[in-house]
């Protein structure tokens, strides 16, 4: 059932959720709720449905059964409200190479209704917030990899949604990189007071305090709080238990 | 609304800027039709006379008749460029950030069309400058006159590419369906010959180019450029503009189009 809105509903509500590629069934009844100004980790091996499950929700493609709310407003028949709470990075880099940094922000901006010093003063915001400051008139193009993800991050941020969604956000990123992009989403959740939900197959980007879905073959195995699915263990060996596989 | 339009500003302002970054795209632009008109027409002016044929009034040299021709020849590949980027965008990621703006898709869509399309009328006009100092020259007038049927015309081809674009799932793919796309549509119109002209040749290619929209886009521009309106071409670039554009905003949309089902879609 799709909460109420006027009684702070959860960040994120999957609710049987279900998704076909002709024959091939890539979620199954798929059902976790991110609360308000959590970290949720969603873990899963590549092909588990996590990008799929990231379509759905950013309304890419229409599932084909169970319900998605985004801070209480229906995905499908409310899909302006739903995405204008969302703030999302893609696995694959989505910013535009011939532009500048501030220029791909402006653009973003303007996808979101947000215009002339309202946006530019929002820009400068976010740019400070990913320490990209310095950087605002450079071609996207010639920034690093991991500049390009902070960059992401920034332009996921700059209409203040309500939830972030990452998808393999440190794929294809140093061990550097990779650690700066997890740390800045860790600050941003608490200064920014953002929800996450955070795609990925890396168990060291997880700690025990967070809360964590594990899909396989598009199915959830396991909710709850990392420390209480590793059981003592480590959580790769949680993981190995549960799938039979190694992430 | 405000939100609207400074969306529709911003999906401009992108175009715009894209365009301006890659001068290579704009000499490309120009050079095709420029070819066409200094070489191909100028070499065929002797060939090809053209008795009185309306819009025109008086004989006119083949270089007069061919220009509306090669205004559609600009914006029938500037369609297609932009299609070409749709599928460019969809393969690299860029098109998701499109697509999750809460804006419904048609307007969304519908902005990136009107913004490829006044990005190539500036070619269209660009090429009438340098045409006007090559000796072409219609009524003053005509210049602002033919402004909405370059538009119009834009929006139908910028359509159709968008429509096919939808159809196309690797950037490969791409080259082949042009082929069987742009060097059709082009040849077999109005845009280089008279329709009554091909008739004397083959009925049955006069049949086609007949119902060939492009033909009838070129003949709107041709029309307006001498500050007329051919009605029949208005329809006819009208009507297929709205089915085009009716079928790229469905074949989009995650529920009901192609895509509906089969991964990779956006």
């Amino acid at each position: 059932m799709i909460a109420d809105p006027a009684q702070t509903p959860p960040a994120l509500e999957i609710g049987g959720v279900s998704h076909r590629f002709g024959r091939v069934e890539a979620l199954r009844d798929v059902s976790f709720i991110v609360p308000r100004g959590a970290f949720c980790a969603l873990l899963g091996v590549n092909g588990a449905g996590k990008t799929t499950l990231f379509s759905l929700i950013t309304r890419l493609y229409d599932s084909t059964s169970g319900k998605i709310a985004v801070a209480g407003f229906d995905a499908r028949r409310q899909p302006s409200q739903a995405l204008a709470r969302l703030g999302v990075v893609f696995q694959s880099r989505a910013l535009d190479g011939d532009l500048t940094l501030r220029q791909n922000l402006s653009y973003h901006a303007a996808l979101h209704g947000i215009g002339g010093a309202a946006a530019r003063a929002r820009i400068a915001e976010v740019l400070d917030l990913v320490d990209l400051a310095d950087k605002a008139g450079m071609r996207a193009s010639t920034l690093s990899g991991g500049q390009q993800r902070r960059a992401e991050i920034a332009r996921a941020l700059l209409h203040r949604p309500q939830l972030l969604l990452l998808d393999e956000a440190t794929a294809g990123l140093d061990l550097r990189a990779r650690a700066e992009v997890a740390a800045l989403v860790r600050r941003l959740i608490a200064e920014e007071g953002v929800s996450t939900l955070w795609a990925t197959h890396i168990f060291d980007e997880i700690d025990p305090a967070d809360h964590v879905v594990v899909l396989h073959r598009g199915a959830v195995l396991a909710d709850g709080r990392a420390e209480a699915l590793a059981g003592g263990d480590s959580l790769s060996q949680a993981f190995l238990r549960l799938t039979g596989e190694p992430a | 609304m405000k939100g609207w339009s400074i969306a529709l500003a911003g999906i401009a302002t992108r175009e715009f800027l894209r365009f301006a970054r890659q001068r290579e795209r704009f000499l490309a632009a120009l050079v095709r039709p420029l070819v066409w008109l200094f070489i191909f027409a100028a070499g065929f002016r002797s060939v090809l006379g053209l008795s009185i044929t309306p819009p025109y009034k008086t004989y006119v040299l083949y270089e007069v008749y061919v220009t509306p021709g090669l205004c559609g020849m600009i914006l029938l590949f500037s369609g297609m460029q932009s299609s070409l980027s749709m599928v460019y965008d969809r393969e690299t990621g860029a098109m998701r950030s499109l697509l999750v703006s809460p804006f419904p898709r048609w307007f969304l869509l519908g902005a990136k069309l009107l913004s490829a399309v006044l990005v190539a009328v500036a070619q269209v006009y660009a090429f009438l400058i340098i045409a006007w100092l090559w000796g072409i020259r219609p009524p003053l007038m005509g210049y602002l006159t033919v402004l909405p049927a370059l538009v119009l015309a834009g929006l139908m081809l910028g359509s159709l590419g968008l429509l096919i674009s939808s159809a196309i799932r690797q950037l490969e793919n791409f080259a082949g369906v042009m082929n069987f796309v742009i060097f059709p549509m082009f040849f077999a119109s109005s845009a280089l010959y008279p329709l009554w002209r091909m008739k004397e040749s083959s009925v049955l290619l006069h049949a086609i180019c007949a119902v060939n929209p492009f033909t009838h886009s070129v003949e709107l521009i041709r029309f307006a450029l001498y500050g007329q309106i051919d009605p029949l071409s208005l329809a006819v670039t009208l009507g297929c503009t709205l089915v085009f554009f009716g079928g790229t905003v469905f074949m989009y949309d995650p529920a009901k189009g192609l895509w509906r089902g089969r991964k990779g879609g956006a």
